[in-house]
């Protein structure tokens, strides 16, 4: 018998809202997060917009000691951690540097790559013979599992302390990955999120590729586009979201608030056949992971109520639609209603996932769909299998029982998670 | 330089490292840095970079190896800086 598993706490660190309150308000007000940045443009990158949540000093200062900030240059970490404890304080625990240690609660914090800022820094100083100089901290910001050490200390966990990276799939895998520890009656309590760096950096490859819009650098709030007529290419964000999964029967003991119940889920790959490549995913592969996620959760297709999508604002989403529609055997009017968290603060690549199921469950808690900004031109190609009715470009008040949330990233692999208001 | 000044330069670069507040107001030339300031030892080596960067000294491996307590710190500063 696998343990029912809930959601008692959240956090977000987005470009168009740090902390759940903000990013609530820029949800259903439809705020974009997508600035011009000088940096981009001096750099000669093509796509010169992008997403950075704002984080002040002042914020800084409240989760992190004076001591950590030195030399301290990780976006993603920081990120990662304000997401992290905000969660963690909103499932009513506190952040105390002599709090008991808890063998029940663990986390699991995926990212791409981490601290490259500061990897950059320390590759200046290697190639001038100084490695003897680099401080004693380049490690800890530049390991993939960094912002894991350092939550994981932060908050005094000791169950399994972990980092997953599966590409623009990562936050939604960690979901799942925290999801399975707690149904097989491994842990109690699963921190569960994922934080991406921002930056020229991290950006860059992607520009390479072609693959980040050139076409609206002079209007940026109108640069992420999924599933319009005129989308161009993603334009690239950063952050982190998190959530505090907790078996039922630890939530009810503690009398927690219980945002959503996490029914269950699938992740799997494409292998990279049958039109899957490093960068393009294998239709039947998503498909199949659409499928066996619902039955995983034991939910028929009909009982979606609202998709959360990936689509990115590429030529892909077209096939993301198609997909969606053999995977649940839905179309046209029957569509559920559907929509990209990434109009409003582009693509977040390894964050993306996290900070997209916290928006999920915003919008169960809530109970309205998000509007897809930018897509008042709605793709033929999408018109042709679903309804336009089923996009919304402005925020609906709605009842949203579940929602399906799916990520997929290069490496040709998938996740699918399903959410439920919670009944008792 | 004299002792009661040079440990006044030391105490503002050892300082955002402590983690015993207390122990650190009565820091002495016998204060050691693991054991009574409980400074992680990771840091021991922040410490010696910004103790090179404010006397513009360098301290070889061997130095450092030995700098775990104010005292022993005091005297290798003296040594290199007289050189």
């Amino acid at each position: 018998m696998k343990n029912r598993v809930v959601i008692t706490g959240m956090g977000v660190v987005a470009p168009n809202g740090v902390g759940i309150p903000q990013f609530t308000e820029a949800l259903k007000n439809g705020t974009s997060g997508i600035s011009f940045h000088p940096q981009l443009k001096e750099l000669n990158f093509s796509c010169q917009i992008g997403g950075i949540p704002n984080i002040t000093e002042e914020l800084r200062s409240r989760y992190f000691t004076e001591l950590q900030l030195r030399g301290f240059n990780s976006s993603g970490i920081l990120y990662g951690c304000i997401a992290g404890i905000d969660a963690w304080k909103d499932a009513g625990f506190d952040m105390h540097p002599e709090s008991e240690l808890d063998y029940d609660s663990g986390l699991v914090f995926g990212t791409g790559t981490s601290g490259v800022d500061k990897f950059r820094e320390a590759i200046y100083q290697l190639d001038d013979g100084n490695v003897r100089r680099l401080g004693s901290t380049v490690v800890l910001q530049t390991m993939g599992s960094g912002v894991s050490a350092y939550l994981g200390g932060m908050l005094g966990l000791g169950n399994q302390v972990t980092t997953n990276s599966s590409a623009c799939t990562t936050g939604t895998e960690a979901v799942l990955m925290g999801y399975d520890r707690i149904a097989g009656g491994k842990a109690k309590r699963m921190l569960v999120g994922s934080c991406s760096d921002h930056g020229p950096y991290v950006w860059g490859g992607f520009d390479a590729m072609r693959v980040m819009t050139y076409k609206h650098n002079d209007e940026p709030e109108k640069g992420s586009r999924p599933m319009s007529a005129t989308a161009s290419g993603f334009v690239p964000g950063s952050g982190a979201g998190a959530l505090v999964l907790e078996s039922l029967e630890s939530a009810m003991e503690r009398g927690a608030t219980i945002y959503a119940e996490v029914l269950g889920g699938e992740v799997n790959s494409g292998g990279q056949r049958q039109g899957g490549t490093l960068t393009a995913p294998n239709p039947e592969a998503v498909q199949r992971c659409i499928r066996h996620a619902l039955a995983n959760a034991k939910l028929s297709p009909d009982e979606v109520d609202a998709i959360n999508g990936h689509l990115t604002a590429t030529s892909k989403d077209a096939l993301e639609i198609e997909n969606w529609t053999k995977g649940l055997g839905r179309s046209g009017e029957d569509f559920p209603f559907i929509n990209s968290t990434k109009s409003l603060i582009g693509h977040c690549l390894a964050a993306a996932g996290a900070i997209e199921c916290v928006a999920s469950i915003v919008q169960i808690k809530e109970q309205f769909i998000a509007p897809n900004i930018n897509c008042e031109d709605l793709h033929d190609d999408i018109k042709a299998m679903i309804a336009a009715a089923k996009v919304p470009t402005k925020s609906m008040n709605h009842q949203v029982d579940v929602v399906a949330k799916a990520s997929f990233g290069f490496g040709d692999v998938n996740a699918c998670v399903l959410f439920k208001r919670f009944k008792p | 330089m004299k002792k009661e000044e040079l440990i006044a330069k030391l105490k503002p670069i050892i300082e955002p490292y402590v983690q015993d507040a207390e122990a650190f107001k009565n820091l002495s030339e016998d204060t050691d840095f693991v054991n009574d300031l409980k400074i992680n030892s990771a840091n021991l080596v922040d410490i010696i970079l910004d103790i090179e960067d404010e006397f513009d000294i360098r301290l070889e491996n061997e130095d450092m190896e030995q700098m775990l307590d104010v005292k022993s710190a005091m005297s290798i500063v003296t040594t290199k800086i007289s050189k």
